[in-house]
């Protein structure tokens, strides 16, 4: 089965659980003014469980004509591990760290290091070019957001700055 | 209309909205060269950053602005280094790249500024025409027609949107809707599908979910597949700008025919800039003659000229829905209604007049967009192009932190960001399959307007009978069913023909 049809597959999953609840569960709640009302809160997603998880059976029965030609600039996803898939996977896995320690480092530290890293993971090896150039865009960024544009963001890691 | 126009040159002409044009369509020139990043992506990244200026007109002038730019930075790549960073610029790549290789590239580049400059100019001149007419006419739609016609417009794009696979576009379009559900909606005063999450209390954050899609996919595809950034090599000497007369004189009818062409395809929901210049190239080179069709695909000024003309003027075109319905067209303009609604601006036919300055503002805006471009583009590229050569391993990690920073400024969470990469590797995965991720975006958006429409028909009229007591409504809700059943009827038709045929041999 291609990868298409497991994520329609994926799709109806998540669609029958939403229908489920649309249709079963979420007018327990409902207050008895409301039942008198000719449009539930549930309403709306009930047609919509339903017309997804036609849709999704639709290209999980194999009804839709496969791709006519592979597009030359797209990425064949069966050779996947011929692409710098470790990479992909290190960046995307800083990109979560960045975001855990986002608040508790703050964000000067937190972003010169994921900079650093993500350069790092590409293979960038002249660090006497990248630390000056992550810091910097890290400062720069820091003002713009915080003078600038006015958005609080705590600079220093929480224990410098008074639990703040 | 006069009237109009003068309130938008009062606003447009004003030194802050000035200097958001010039400056939209520097950063989108810049970073529609970088190969890879279209303008979805870009537009994406710079709506923190035009949400907080708080003024809507501006900031809708600084997102157009990166809009053209980035369309105008593709078209540079594709020709000086065949690396179209935009889909609507593959087309320009065809005769483009050709002329560079010639030694032709400042040529090349004249042309296509021209072309562009003339396709997004004829293309203002037709918005300032048809949307107040279109505006006038949707005014009298009640909220029944509305939803009947958000219904239209989705499933027009599920319809063209994609690589003709109706039924991935649809259920994208599906999940779109469905993920708009979730939270507490203004209609009930209940949270809904949250499943006791706080975080999803609110819904999923718009900015969130546009960088999820195309940010994010587009950096992923950078990493994993290096030849797509590569940006060395051709960008050598750019001499001699200057197109002969007889050049001139070959370019005009095709820039004339394509920029209306072009336009009236932007308008149609789901086209768009891609189709438009697809098709420019193609309708150009059949009415060409004889020895000027062998020259298509070899450095062909024409060939060049017309899908240059065409994707700026449906750019421009993709604007009418959006403004006078508020139905985007497009991932593009999708994103650009999300940004509106952000700024408390609900573009629609009141639009026009509640808020004329806003409307006639960004309409005034293009001609200063085009003309900034055209200055930009002629005498600078040479320099430009110079910058075309960012090294990757800078260029990945800074846009990934600058997704991660949309994210985070949008919603000032941390747990925003997990949700990012999250949906960031949903997405990824769906357009390895070749599902397309702009009908979810769009979906996403018109979601609660769709439901806030439907609800108000139904408690209007008791039930679902207003679809039957309302004919326009039907007529409409007809043409939708018409439209997404229509072409996999067709293909589907087309394809046990040839499987006939094949049998028969």
């Amino acid at each position: 089965m291609a990868l298409d049809r497991w994520i329609a597959l994926v799709i109806l999953m998540i669609c029958l659980a939403y229908g489920y609840a649309a249709f079963f569960t979420m007018d327990g709640g409902l207050p008895p003014f409301m039942k008198r009302n000719p449009i539930w809160p549930s309403t709306f997603p009930k047609i919509l469980s339903v017309l997804a998880i036609l849709a999704a059976l639709y290209v999980l029965l194999g009804f839709e004509k496969g791709a006519d030609d592979p597009k030359p600039m797209d990425i064949n996803y069966r050779r996947l591990t011929d692409y710098n898939l470790g990479q992909a996977l290190i960046l995307l896995g800083l990109m979560a760290a960045y975001a855990l320690l986002l608040r508790p480092a703050g964000f000067l530290p937190a972003t010169t290091g994921f900079l650093i890293a993500g350069a790092c993971v590409l293979g960038e090896r002249k660090l006497h070019i990248l630390l000056p150039v992550a810091a910097g865009a890290a400062g720069v960024v820091w003002y713009l957001v915080q003078e600038v544009l006015g958005i609080f963001l705590s600079p220093w890691p929480a224990f410098l700055t008074n639990g703040g | 209309m006069l009237e109009g126009i003068m309130v938008g040159l009062g606003t447009a002409f004003s030194l802050t909205n000035l200097l958001m044009v010039i400056g939209g369509c520097l950063i989108g020139t810049f970073i529609g060269m970088l190969p890879g990043l279209g303008p979805m992506s870009i537009i994406a990244i710079m709506i923190p950053v035009a949400i907080s200026i708080g003024d809507p007109s501006a900031a809708l002038i600084l997102l157009a602005g990166v809009y053209y730019g980035a369309i105008f930075g593709g078209s540079t790549s594709s020709i000086l280094i065949n690396a179209p960073g935009v889909a609507s610029t593959v087309a320009t790549s065809f005769d483009g790249y050709p002329l560079a290789r010639q030694g032709k590239a400042g040529k090349a580049l004249t042309v296509a500024a021209i072309a562009s400059f003339s396709g997004g100019t004829i293309g203002a001149i037709l918005l300032m025409i048809f949307a107040p007419a279109l505006a006038t006419v949707a005014l009298l739609f009640h909220s029944a027609e509305y939803f009947a016609l958000m219904v239209v417009g989705l499933s027009a794009i599920a319809a063209f949107a994609g690589s003709g696979q109706v039924g991935k576009a649809l259920l994208m379009t599906l999940l779109g809707l469905i993920m708009a559900t979730v939270g507490e909606g203004a209609l009930f005063n209940m949270p809904r599908f949250t499943m006791g999450v706080m975080d999803l209390q609110s819904g999923f954050g718009f900015i969130t979910l546009a960088m999820a899609m195309f940010a994010l996919p587009e950096a992923m595809y950078l990493v994993l597949d290096p030849s797509r950034s590569n940006t060395g090599g051709g960008s050598s000497e750019i001499k001699d700008l200057r197109i002969t007369r007889d050049e001139a004189k070959a370019i005009t009818p095709v820039i004339g025919r394509q920029s209306i062409q072009g336009f009236l395809i932007g308008v149609l929901p789901g086209a768009g800039a891609t189709i438009a210049s697809f098709l420019g190239y193609a309708v150009e080179r059949n009415i060409a003659s004889k020895e000027e069709q062998e020259q298509f695909g070899k450095g062909s000024v024409k060939g060049l000229a017309a899908p240059e003309s065409a994707n700026n003027a449906a750019c421009t075109g993709s604007f009418v829905p959006l403004l006078t319905l508020g139905i985007p067209g497009s991932g593009t303009t999708a994103i650009l209604l999300g940004a509106l609604i952000a700024l408390n601006v609900s573009p629609g036919p009141r639009l026009m007049v509640d808020e004329p300055q806003i409307f006639w503002a960004v309409i005034i805006s293009m001609y200063l967009g085009n003309l900034i471009l055209l200055i930009l583009n002629l005498p600078l590229i040479p320099y430009i192009a110079k910058i075309l050569a960012v090294p990757r391993n800078y260029l990945i990690p800074f846009i990934l932190f600058f997704t991660l920073m949309g994210a985070y400024i949008g919603q000032n969470n941390a747990t925003e960001l997990l949700i990012l990469v999250g949906l960031g590797i949903c997405a990824t995965v769906l357009r390895f399959a070749d599902y397309p991720l702009a009908p979810l975006l769009i979906g996403f958006i018109l979601g609660s307007m769709l439901e806030d429409n439907f609800a108000r028909s139904m408690q209007l009229y008791d039930g679902l009978g207003f679809i039957l007591e309302r004919p326009m409504t039907l007529g409409l809700l007809a043409l939708a069913i018409i439209l997404v059943v229509l072409p996999s009827y067709r293909a589907r038709r087309a394809r046990l023909r040839a499987e006939g045929a094949a049998d028969a041999d």
